[in-house]
C-alpha cells in the first residue's frame, strides 16, 4: 500500500517536472518569437495609433481600420512583412494616407489602439485630422533635385498642409550664380506623416519619405532650454527649482558697508 | 441519396456556416457589404453590435491595456453565446482551421498513414498548459502572445483580407496533424480550443447517448477527434459532459443505431433504462 502511494507521488512529481520543463522550453521559444516579431521600428501605423509598445498591446488584429479605409492605404501584415503579423500599417510610396476628415480608420478601431482622443480638437467639438502624427517626412538633400538647383516642388504642392508642414526656402544658386534654389523644408510641428509628399516625389526612390518619429527625431532632454522662448522650461520633466533668493535680513555678511556712510 | 445526405446532415451545415462567416466578413472588407465588418478577432455586426474573440480580449487584458467598452462587450457577447451553446462549437462550426484538421484526421485514419506517423505523444491536457503560457507571455511581453503566432489568425486574415501567408499556416497544421501527431493541433495544442472547452463546463447543448440502442460498433469512437470523451458509449446512457466536445455531430452521423443525438445537457447517468 505504501509502495503504491510512493509510486503515485513519484509519477505526479515526474509529471510536474515534465510540465515545467515543457513550459520553460516552450515559453522561451514562443516568447522569443513574439518578442522578435514585435520589433519593427520602421513601421508606419494608421492615424491616432498609440506609441508602438502600447499599440501592440491593444491591437486585436481585426482589420476594421483596413476595411474602413476608402483608399486601401492600410493592410494587415502577413508573415515576412516589416510589421508584426496581423497588425495594420501603410507604405506611403504606394498608397499614402489621404487624411479623411472623418478619420474612419480610427473611428472604427474597437480597442482604442487607434486613439481618438489624440485626434480630437482641444475644445472637444469634433475630430481634427490634422492632428494625425503617423510619422515625420524627412528630406534626403543629396538626392532631392530641388537641392541640385532643378525646379521641382512636387512635394510642396501636394502637401495637404502646404506652407505649414512643407515650406519652400529660397537661396542663391552658387553654382550658376544667377538662379534661385527652391528647396523644400519640413516642419515637424505641422507634418502629419500622411506621405503624400513621398508618393509625389519624382525621383526613382523618394528623396522625401516618412519615418516614425522615434527614428526621425532626436531629443534634447533636460540639459538645454531655449531661454529666449517663454515657457520652454515647461517641457522639462521636472522643472529645476527656482534659484534660492538671498535673504536680505541676514545670511551674507555685509562687511563693506558697516553703516558709517548711512545718513552721513 | 437520402441516406448519404443523412450521413452528412451536420457536416454540410458546418461547412456552410464556416464558409458563410468567412464570405460575409470578406464581403464586408473587400466589397463593402454592410452585414459584418472585421474578422474573427473582432467584428461589428450590422454596423452596431461588437463581436470579439474572448480569448484575444483576455490576452489584451493580460497584456495590460485598459480596454474599451466595445471590446469588452464584444468579448462578453461571444463568450456568453458559446458558454450556453457549447464552447467548442466554435471549433467545428466556425474556425477555418477545422476543415484542414478534419481532412488530416480523415486521411490519417488510413493505416499506412497512421503507421508512417511519428511516435510523439502529448497529453490531452497540453493545451491548457499552452493556454496558461499564452496568458503569462502576454502579461510579460505586453503583446497578445497567441494572436502573434496563431495559425488560425493567419488563415482567417488571409481568407478575409485576401492577404498571403495563410497557406503556410494551413500546410504546417495539416502536416503536423497528418504525420507528427494525430489531432495534434486542435486536440492537443490549440489554446483557443482549450479556452472554449474551459468555458463550456455548463453549456446546454450536448451529445446524448442511449446505451440500450447502442450495438457497440465503435464507429463513433473512430470518427471522433476527442474519443476519450465518449467513454460512456456502450456503458451507460447520458450526456457527454466534457467541454472538449466540439458538437461537430460526426458521431451522430456515423451512428446508424440512433444511439446518439443532440439534447439538453443532463448530468445524470443511467446504466439500465434506455434514456428518455
Amino acid at each position: 500500500m505504501k509502495d503504491k502511494h510512493d509510486t503515485r507521488r513519484r509519477d505526479f512529481l515526474a509529471l510536474l517536472a515534465r510540465g515545467a520543463a515543457a513550459a520553460a522550453v516552450g515559453g522561451v521559444v514562443w516568447g522569443h518569437a513574439v518578442e522578435s516579431g514585435s520589433r519593427a521600428p520602421l513601421v508606419l501605423r494608421p492615424p491616432g495609433a498609440l506609441a508602438e509598445p502600447d499599440f501592440l498591446g491593444k491591437c486585436i488584429r481585426c482589420g476594421l481600420c483596413v476595411g474602413a479605409c476608402p483608399y486601401d492605404t492600410l493592410s494587415l501584415a502577413v508573415p515576412g512583412a516589416a510589421a508584426p503579423v496581423g497588425t495594420p500599417s501603410m507604405t506611403p510610396r504606394e498608397i499614402p494616407c489621404y487624411l479623411c476628415q472623418d478619420i474612419p480608420c480610427a473611428v472604427e478601431c474597437p480597442t482604442g489602439a487607434l486613439d481618438l482622443s489624440a485626434l480630437t480638437k482641444d475644445d472637444g467639438t469634433g475630430l481634427d485630422v490634422n492632428r494625425t502624427r503617423i510619422g515625420l517626412a524627412v528630406v534626403d538633400r543629396e538626392n532631392c533635385i530641388a537641392f541640385w538647383g532643378l525646379r521641382c516642388d512636387a512635394c510642396y504642392r501636394t502637401c495637404p498642409l502646404i506652407d505649414k508642414a512643407i515650406t519652400i526656402e529660397h537661396s542663391r544658386n552658387e553654382r550658376t550664380g544667377r538662379h534661385a534654389m527652391l528647396a523644400p523644408r519640413v516642419h515637424a510641428e505641422h507634418c502629419t506623416g500622411c506621405g503624400l509628399c513621398e508618393r509625389a516625389c519624382v525621383v526613382e526612390k523618394a528623396a522625401i519619405f516618412v519615418l516614425p518619429h522615434d527614428v526621425a527625431q532626436g531629443a534634447v532632454g533636460n540639459d538645454y532650454i531655449r531661454g529666449w522662448e517663454s515657457g520652454d522650461e515647461n517641457r522639462l520633466d521636472s522643472p529645476a527649482p527656482p534659484a534660492e533668493q538671498d535673504d536680505p535680513s541676514g545670511g551674507a555678511l555685509d562687511y563693506l558697508n558697516d553703516g558709517e556712510l548711512d545718513g552721513g | 441519396m437520402a441516406s448519404r445526405l443523412r450521413d452528412l446532415r451536420y457536416l454540410l451545415p458546418r461547412r456552410l456556416v464556416q464558409a458563410g462567416v468567412l464570405v460575409l466578413l470578406a464581403g464586408g472588407n473587400l466589397w463593402g457589404w454592410r452585414v459584418v465588418q472585421g474578422n474573427l478577432s473582432h467584428s461589428r455586426l450590422l454596423d452596431s453590435v461588437p463581436l470579439a474573440d474572448p480569448f484575444a480580449v483576455l490576452q489584451l487584458l493580460a497584456a495590460g491595456g485598459m480596454l474599451t467598452v466595445d471590446a469588452l462587450l464584444g468579448g462578453a457577447l461571444v463568450l456568453v453565446f458559446y458558454a450556453l451553446v457549447g464552447g467548442r462549437t466554435f471549433c467545428s462550426w466556425v474556425c477555418p482551421m477545422n476543415p484542414v484538421t478534419d481532412l488530416a484526421n480523415r486521411i490519417g485514419r488510413n493505416r499506412s498513414v497512421a503507421r508512417a506517423r511519428g511516435t510523439v505523444r502529448m497529453g490531452r491536457g497540453t493545451r491548457y498548459g499552452v493556454l496558461g503560457l499564452a496568458l503569462v507571455l502576454s502579461a510579460i511581453l505586453g503583446v497578445p502572445a497567441f494572436e502573434t503566432v496563431s495559425p488560425i489568425g493567419l488563415l482567417q486574415r488571409g481568407l478575409v483580407f485576401g492577404a498571403g501567408g495563410a497557406w503556410f499556416a494551413v500546410a504546417a497544421v495539416f502536416l503536423f496533424d497528418l504525420l507528427v501527431h494525430a489531432n495534434g493541433f486542435c486536440g492537443h495544442l490549440c489554446p483557443l480550443g482549450a479556452f472554449y472547452a474551459a468555458v463550456s463546463r455548463f453549456s446546454l447543448i450536448r451529445v446524448r447517448h442511449d446505451h440500450v440502442k447502442c450495438t457497440r460498433c465503435n464507429d463513433c469512437l473512430c470518427v471522433c477527434p476527442e474519443p476519450q470523451i465518449l467513454e460512456l458509449v456502450g456503458q451507460a446512457s447520458g450526456s457527454v459532459l466534457d467541454g472538449v466536445c466540439t458538437n461537430c455531430g460526426r458521431c451522430l452521423e456515423v451512428c446508424h443505431d440512433d444511439a446518439l443525438r443532440f439534447a439538453r445537457r443532463d448530468a445524470a447517468l443511467s446504466l439500465d433504462s434506455g434514456g428518455s
